[in-house]
Formats: structure tokens, C-alpha cells, sequence
């Protein structure tokens, strides 16, 4: 082996890793995406396509035809907020959950960045920073589309898309630390996924207000990031009204639980990292 | 290739692995399906249970409350009916395309690529023919026990609108059994995670457009035909048909349809599995 | 000659509740040393290199890695380690080229540099033409190539090795230990597991006797050898049934050791015992002389087996 032109030993800056550490895990992360590029570049496109037509305006004939509007405005602008964020949210309980057993697990590649100088908080923080920027791009996909379709006609419109990923995160993380501290895979994921995100998603004012639903369903809803994170959407999305310290609440609400899980994960990963 | 070492290897204890019916089909999917049951000991049965709520949380939300906003719909005689009583069919057949989807693709995935479980079975006796019929029969057994389960949710929640509902459950199996057939030779073609997530991708319109939430006349005429083309249509029309007690000549179109995509798939499922092992 | 020492571990401990795996190891590596541990399987030589290399906290004792400790400085020493683990944890999704490349990019090495060192180190692990493959079609010693490759990355000081031949087979195993060989004269610092004698003996300058968490003997190979063995052994086979009986008519040309299967009788000339077997009258069915290895050793010390 010929020694390299410049000396690694120079190169090598432990300050430098200590500070940018979660970002070299980002670039690996985005690195492995690309083999996917050409069926989320598909999904990201045609998924709004198809559930803006499907509930917009199929189900939306249906609405406007016996309810007439809902919330003041006509059913497709009304749903457009959550479906983005129901998208959004299904990103996050794929990419929290099988992934992080993956780097733990089946393909450890978490024990190999540790190994290098990075450490389980890093890897965490890097592995976060990508699924937020795996939401956000067909978040972004889906506001233009919503936009196409006329259903996002405030000038905040925008707005929507970080709504959305802080809604993902805040159920994401919690999810993501109790997937780090899986060791066998027993199908908690389909658990996790029928009897928490799916009901999380489905009693959450999504597709009609919350208070339509019987008065022991509605506490779902109230619990669930998905109906603050699309309460969040229709203020932005078309002007929908409600007190100040409901909007403090969802947000303040949904930022704790991402803070929440993303510091429990750490946690639970370096625990589980150090041997 | 060690494919292909393996079946000569077994070669020796088969019948006869020349042309026709013998080389393909012992006469023993029984075994495979055998095999199969053995297999669910380590299930988690959690996991199982949970399968049957799923369905019954997309009618409790999409029956009730969005049912509030949208009232009355007319099924296939121009009868008004509760929205529930709309879609609930409707879930009970993508129930049935899901639970067979995800048998006949992921599941076949991973014994196809990872496990090797066919590779093993198809050194012994076992023809393809015995093996893909023998994996079907498991997932409409499984199907069977998930769409059963919703039937019961129907019927007391009311929404079984005539007595012809008992037939919705044999005609879930032959849903199943249709997407199952053809489900499992797809997914003999696809190598990596990234392809399998293509069927999601083709799934997904085809779930939300097949007049399982809305009635085809929302479309304009040439949408409605394309839709028309689609296995989930006729699957949602047929099991909707019986849950309502609309029968009509058309029931017989939907049936039709997947009497010849189970035999188109079984077909095309076998030549692969042959194509893969044994050729 | 032996400047500073690179590893110094003084009392190293490390429990799991109450089970200690590693039990007071003190060992010190010189640089450009080739050391080894060597052990049967849960002696507690994973574990010590997981501490070595600053990735498990130490229940109590000291250890300097480069001269910082691994509990405070466990980044700027793993920036100077290569880890090839036990169980191979290459990245699946990624090719084979990028694996190196990827995992250079932990360390902050800037992509133009890392491009030309995954050429030299894939031409080294003779990947050269599998640069564009996926890792799930390379072989096992391949892909154990590649980890030695992907540790060296960083170029560092010392070279981590956990059971690097374990799971290969013999051709690939030798493969293997001519580029370990090649690292060795180009005076990188290897540190190495084993439960393999021979690899022991062929790779390591020195190396440590490990079981159950404890040091049983420490030196080269050679003066383990001469030290706890005598220079050749006898093997002899009675059959299943007869070894442990027969024995009993061998005593005083040795020491013995029963096993099932066979009789080892330690003397310094093999051949000189074999005449001294036949004279008693005593027919083995086969019979073996050969140089005493660290399986004797290990025999010898721990009264087992170092493969069970």
C-alpha cells in the first residue's frame, strides 16, 4: 500500500467530528435513499394526485351534495390539510420504526458509526435530521399539488409543509425510541401501526371535525399529533379561526413530544450502543 | 448455480419431472399448507388479533363520522342506504385484497429471497403447482378468519341489509384468491426492497378509486370504465351485491372476472415458480 | 525499540449484574506490536476489545488508548482506531466502493481524499474489480476484506481485529493473513481475537491466555510453548471405549492428558515415547507425533478444550 499524498493524521480533526458528526450521517442516509429515488419521486407525485381526487372530489360530491360545506369552506379544501399531514405522519411510522431495527440490527450500521469516532446522540440527531427532510420533500410535492387543485388559497398556504413534519416528528420520535430498544422483531411495527398510528390518523378530525365524532372517541383526537398538526394546516391552509390558546397548545404540544422522543432515543441508543 | 444443483439433487425421489401435470403438481398442497399451520405456532398472536380491529377502525371513522356529512347513498338498485352500510363491504374486500397482497408479496418475498423455504420444498416431491396452491390456500385460510371477523361486526352493527350476506364470506375468499394467484407470480419477478415498493405504489389508486368510498358516477363515463377494468371494482361490487341484497346479472360479470384471474394467475404463479427452480 | 505503550490496561473489570465478563485484565501493547488474546468463545475477548476500542464503558480499572481515556475521549480515539468486528456491519444498501467511501466521511475526511484511498485500499483487499458490487454478493472473505479495507480508512494507529478468520474457510483464512501479514511489516499496530491457535501463532508477536475473564498466561507463542508444553506431543487412539483404560498403562512416559477421543502424551521426543508405547505391548489403532501447539497450552492451563 503506497502512503496517501496527504497524511489522514492531519486530516483528521476530532473538533470537526465532534461538531458536524450528525450531518455525516445525514449525507450516508441520503446516500442509501438515492437506490429509492425513482419510487419516491413517484409516491411523492402521485399520492396527493390520488388522494386529493379520491376525497376531494369523490367524497367531496357526496358532502357537498348533503352537507353542503364544512368549516366554511367547500370538503376538498377542508381534507386537503389532513391528508397532507396523514401522508406526511404514514412517512414517519415507516421511517422511524423498520430503519432504525435495520441500523441496530439486521444491517447494524449504527455499530459501525459508532465505532468510528461518532457517537449513539449523533448518529440519533442524523438519522432525525434525514426523516425530516425525507418528509419535507413530499410534503412540498404534495402543497403544490394542493395548490393545483385550489385547495390551499391563503397566501400561507407554505406553511402546511412544516406543520406537517413537525406533526411526524412529534409522533415519530416517541416511536423511533421504543424501535431502538427493540431487539427482536415480534411484528410490534403492524402492532404499532393498527392499533396507534391508525387510530391516531383516523380519530383525529381528518376527514370531518372532531366534534362529529361520539364524545368517548374525541380524547383520540386531542392526543393525537395528526389532528393538531392538521388543526395547525387549516389556519394556514385556508384561514380557519380558532382561539390563540388553542394554536399555543398544538404547537406547544406537538414540539414537546418530538423534543421528548428524540431525547428518549438518544438515550436509549447510547445505553444500547455501549456494551 | 446452487438452485440448480438442489433440484437434481432431488431429482431422484420425484415422480416425473418431465412435461405435463406430474412435473408440476403432486397432489399435495396439503403438505405445504401443513407446513404452513405448523409455522403460525410462532406466531405472535397479538400481531394476528390485531388484524381484525383494523378494518373495524376504518368503518367506525369513515361509517360514523364521515358518514354524518355525507347521509344517504344509493347502491346498485337506486335504494338510498347508509353511508356505513356503503362502504363497509367495500373494506371487507380491500380487507381480503390487502391480507392476500401482503401474504402472496412481502410474505412470498422473504421465503422466496431470504428463507430459501421453497428452494427447500421444491427438492423434495413437491411440484411448484403444490407449492403455490399450497401457499394460497393458507393465505385465504387467514383471509377467511380476518373477513369472518368483520362480517360479525357488520351484522351487529347492522349493516348486513339482506340475508344474502352469508354468501360476502365465500366471495371475499374468491377476492383473495384472485389477487393471492396472481399476487405470488408478480412477486417471483421483483429481487429488492426498492421494486416491492412499486405494488404499494399500483395498490393505492386502485384502493381509493374502485367505488369503495363513493359511487363510480362521481367520474365522468371514460374514468368509470377504466375503474370498470379493475379487479377491486369487481370484487367491491360483488361482496357490496350480497351484503345489500342487490343481485342482479352483473354479479355473474364480477364472478367471471375472477374465475379467470385465478386461473390466469395459477398459471402464470406456476410456470414461474417452475422457471425459477426447475428449468 | 518499545517506545510508549499505545494500550495500557491496568485491572480492567467489566460486568453485566453480576456476571463479570472481563475480571481484572492488565495488559500493555507496544507500538507496532502484534498482539493477541486468545480464548474460547466467552472468555471475555469481544468485550475487551469493545472497551479497548471505546465503545462499552469499563465497570472499574484503567485503560489509555493513544494515552487518553476511552471514557472522555472516546471520539478523538476511535478517529484513530480501525474496528474490523466480529460480525460483519457493512452497509448492505450501499456498493462496495461506497461502503469505503461512506464510512470514511464519519471521520471527516474530505471526499477527493477518501476517493483515492478507497482505490488503494480496495486494490489492497483485492476488490479492486468489485468496486461496483453489492456487498450481498460478495463472499464471506470478501466481504471480511472489505471491513479490514473499510477500518483502515482513517489510517489508524492501532488495527482492531475481533475473530478476523472465524466463518472462512481455510483458503480464504490464508488470504486473509497475508494481508494482516503485509499490515504487520509495514508496522501497523494489530490488536487481535482469536479462538484459533495457528492464527494465533502466525500473527501475534505476543499475546495473553484468556478464560473466563482472567489472564492465564502471557508471552510470545513460542515461550508459551516451551513454557506450559513440551516440545512435541504423542497422540494415540485406542478406540471410544479404551483411551480412558489404556491410559492407565502409559503412566510415567509423560504427562497425559485423556481425551475422548485419544490420548496425548507430552515428551520431549514423540518418537522416543511411540517405541516406549510399543514396548509396553500396548497396540494403538493410530498414532501422531507432532510439535506441541497453544492448544496444548491452553490444554494444559485451563484443562479444556480452546474449540469445544
Amino acid at each position: 500500500m503506497s502512503a496517501p499524498a496527504a497524511d489522514p493524521a492531519v486530516l483528521i480533526d476530532p473538533a470537526r467530528i465532534r461538531r458536524f458528526g450528525a450531518l455525516y450521517v445525514l449525507e450516508h442516509q441520503i446516500r442509501v435513499m438515492r437506490n429509492y429515488r425513482s419510487s419516491i419521486v413517484a409516491t411523492a407525485i402521485g399520492t396527493p394526485f390520488i388522494y386529493l381526487f379520491a376525497f376531494g372530489i369523490g367524497i367531496g360530491t357526496l358532502v357537498s351534495a348533503n352537507a353542503g360545506r364544512v368549516d366554511g369552506v367547500d370538503y376538498l379544501t377542508f381534507v386537503a390539510p389532513a391528508l397532507i399531514c396523514m401522508s406526511v405522519v404514514g412517512i414517519a411510522a415507516m421511517e422511524f420504526t423498520y430503519p432504525i431495527m435495520l441500523g441496530f440490527k439486521w444491517n447494524p450500521t449504527f455499530v459501525g458509526m459508532n465505532a468510528a469516532p461518532l457517537s449513539a446522540r449523533q448518529i440519533v440527531d442524523g438519522v432525525v435530521l434525514f426523516v425530516a427532510l425525507r418528509m419535507a420533500i413530499p410534503a412540498v410535492a404534495y402543497y403544490v399539488v394542493m395548490a393545483l387543485f385550489g385547495a390551499a388559497p391563503s397566501a400561507w398556504g407554505a406553511g402546511v409543509v412544516v406543520t406537517s413534519v413537525l406533526a411526524g416528528l412529534a409522533i415519530g420520535t416517541p416511536i423511533m425510541a421504543y424501535a431502538a430498544s427493540i431487539t427482536e422483531d415480534k411484528g410490534q411495527f403492524a402492532v404499532i401501526g393498527r392499533v396507534i398510528v391508525l387510530p391516531l390518523t383516523l380519530f383525529s378530525g381528518t376527514m370531518f371535525p372532531l366534534e362529529q365524532l361520539p364524545w368517548f372517541l374525541q380524547w383520540i383526537g386531542w392526543l393525537s399529533p395528526v389532528w393538531h398538526g392538521t388543526e395547525l394546516g387549516r389556519q394556514l391552509t385556508y384561514g380557519a379561526t380558532e382561539p390563540i390558546w388553542l394554536t399555543v397548545i398544538h404547537v406547544g404540544y406537538l414540539v414537546v413530544l418530538a423534543i421528548v422522543g428524540w431525547r428518549l432515543t438518544v438515550r436509549v441508543a447510547t445505553r444500547r450502543l455501549d456494551r | 448455480m446452487t438452485l440448480r444443483d438442489a433440484s437434481l439433487r432431488g431429482a431422484p425421489q420425484r415422480p416425473s419431472r418431465g412435461h405435463g401435470v406430474a412435473a408440476l403438481y403432486a397432489g399435495n398442497a396439503r403438505s405445504v399448507v401443513g407446513r404452513g399451520l405448523l409455522a403460525t405456532r410462532s406466531t405472535n398472536w397479538i400481531v394476528v388479533l390485531t388484524g381484525f380491529v383494523e378494518p373495524i377502525f376504518y368503518l367506525l371513522s369513515l361509517g360514523v363520522g364521515l358518514g354524518a356529512y355525507v347521509g344517504t347513498v344509493q347502491d346498485a338498485a337506486g335504494n338510498d342506504i347508509p353511508y356505513a352500510a356503503y362502504i363497509a363491504p367495500a373494506l371487507l374486500a380491500v380487507s381480503a385484497m390487502n391480507g392476500a397482497i401482503y401474504d402472496s408479496t412481502w410474505n412470498v418475498f422473504f421465503k422466496l429471497n431470504y428463507q430459501k423455504t421453497y428452494e427447500g420444498m421444491l427438492t423434495t416431491s413437491l411440484g411448484p403447482f403444490d407449492v403455490a396452491l399450497g401457499e394460497i390456500v393458507l393465505a385465504l385460510l387467514r383471509g377467511g378468519a380476518y373477513g369472518l371477523g368483520f362480517l360479525l361486526v357488520m351484522q351487529a352493527a347492522g349493516l348486513n341489509l339482506a340475508w344474502t350476506a352469508v354468501f360476502a364470506l365465500p366471495a371475499v375468499l374468491v377476492v383473495a384468491f384472485g389477487f393471492a394467484s396472481l399476487g405470488m407470480g408478480i412477486t417471483s419477478y421483483l429481487k429488492t426492497f426498492q421494486q416491492m415498493d412499486w405494488i404499494t405504489f399500483f395498490l393505492l389508486p386502485m384502493f381509493l378509486l374502485s367505488a369503495t368510498f363513493y359511487p363510480l358516477a362521481v367520474y365522468p363515463e371514460p374514468v368509470q370504465w377504466a375503474v370498470m377494468a379493475l379487479p377491486l371494482w369487481h370484487g367491491v361490487e360483488l361482496v357490496r351485491g350480497l351484503t345489500t341484497g342487490v343481485l342482479g346479472p352483473a354479479m355473474l360479470v364480477h364472478l367471471a372476472y375472477y374465475a379467470v384471474m385465478i386461473a390466469v394467475g395459477l398459471a402464470f404463479t406456476t410456470r414461474r415458480l417452475r422457471a425459477l427452480f426447475l428449468d | 525499540m518499545p517506545s510508549t505503550p499505545v494500550i495500557v490496561a491496568a485491572d480492567l473489570v467489566k460486568k453485566y449484574g453480576d456476571f463479570a465478563a472481563v475480571d481484572g485484565l492488565s495488559f500493555e501493547v507496544a507500538p507496532g506490536e502484534s498482539f493477541g488474546l486468545l480464548g474460547p468463545n466467552g472468555a471475555g475477548k469481544s468485550t475487551t476489545m469493545r472497551m479497548v476500542g471505546a465503545v462499552s464503558t469499563r465497570t472499574s480499572g484503567s485503560l489509555a488508548i493513544l494515552g487518553l481515556d476511552p471514557n472522555r475521549s472516546g471520539p478523538e480515539i476511535r478517529s484513530r482506531l480501525g474496528v474490523v468486528p466480529q460480525a460483519d456491519n457493512l452497509d448492505n444498501e450501499l456498493r462496495v466502493r461506497d461502503n469505503l467511501i461512506v464510512y470514511g466521511r464519519y471521520f471527516g475526511l474530505p471526499l477527493r481524499h477518501l476517493r483515492r484511498r478507497a482505490d488503494e485500499l480496495l486494490e489492497f483487499a483485492q476488490l479492486a474489480d468489485r468496486a461496483g458490487s453489492k456487498v450481498d454478493d460478495l463472499s464471506g472473505g470478501m466481504k471480511r476484506r472489505l471491513t479490514i479495507a473499510r477500518a483502515l480508512i482513517n489510517d489508524p494507529r492501532i488495527l482492531l481485529l475481533d475473530e478476523p478468520t472465524t466463518g472462512l474457510d481455510p483458503q480464504a483464512r490464508h488470504i486473509l493473513w497475508d494481508r494482516l501479514f503485509r499490515l504487520k511489516e509495514q508496522g501497523t499496530t494489530l490488536v487481535l481475537t482469536t479462538h484459533y491457535m495457528d492464527e494465533a501463532e502466525q500473527l501475534c508477536d505476543r499475546l495473553i491466555v484468556v478464560d473466563k475473564g482472567r489472564i492465564m498466561a502471557e508471552g510470545s507463542p513460542a515461550a508459551l510453548i516451551r513454557e506450559h508444553s513440551t516440545r512435541e506431543v504423542l497422540e494415540v487412539r485406542f478406540g471410544s471405549e479404551r483411551n480412558a483404560g489404556a491410559a492407565a498403562d502409559l503412566e510415567g512416559i509423560g504427562r497425559l492428558e485423556v481425551l475422548p477421543d485419544r490420548v496425548l502424551v507430552y515428551a520431549d521426543s514423540g518418537e522416543a515415547a511411540l517405541e516406549e508405547v510399543t514396548r509396553r505391548g500396548l497396540q494403538p489403532m493410530t498414532s501422531l507425533v507432532r510439535r506441541s501447539s497453544l492448544e496444548d497450552v491452553f490444554l494444559r492451563l485451563t484443562g479444556r478444550s480452546l474449540i469445544e
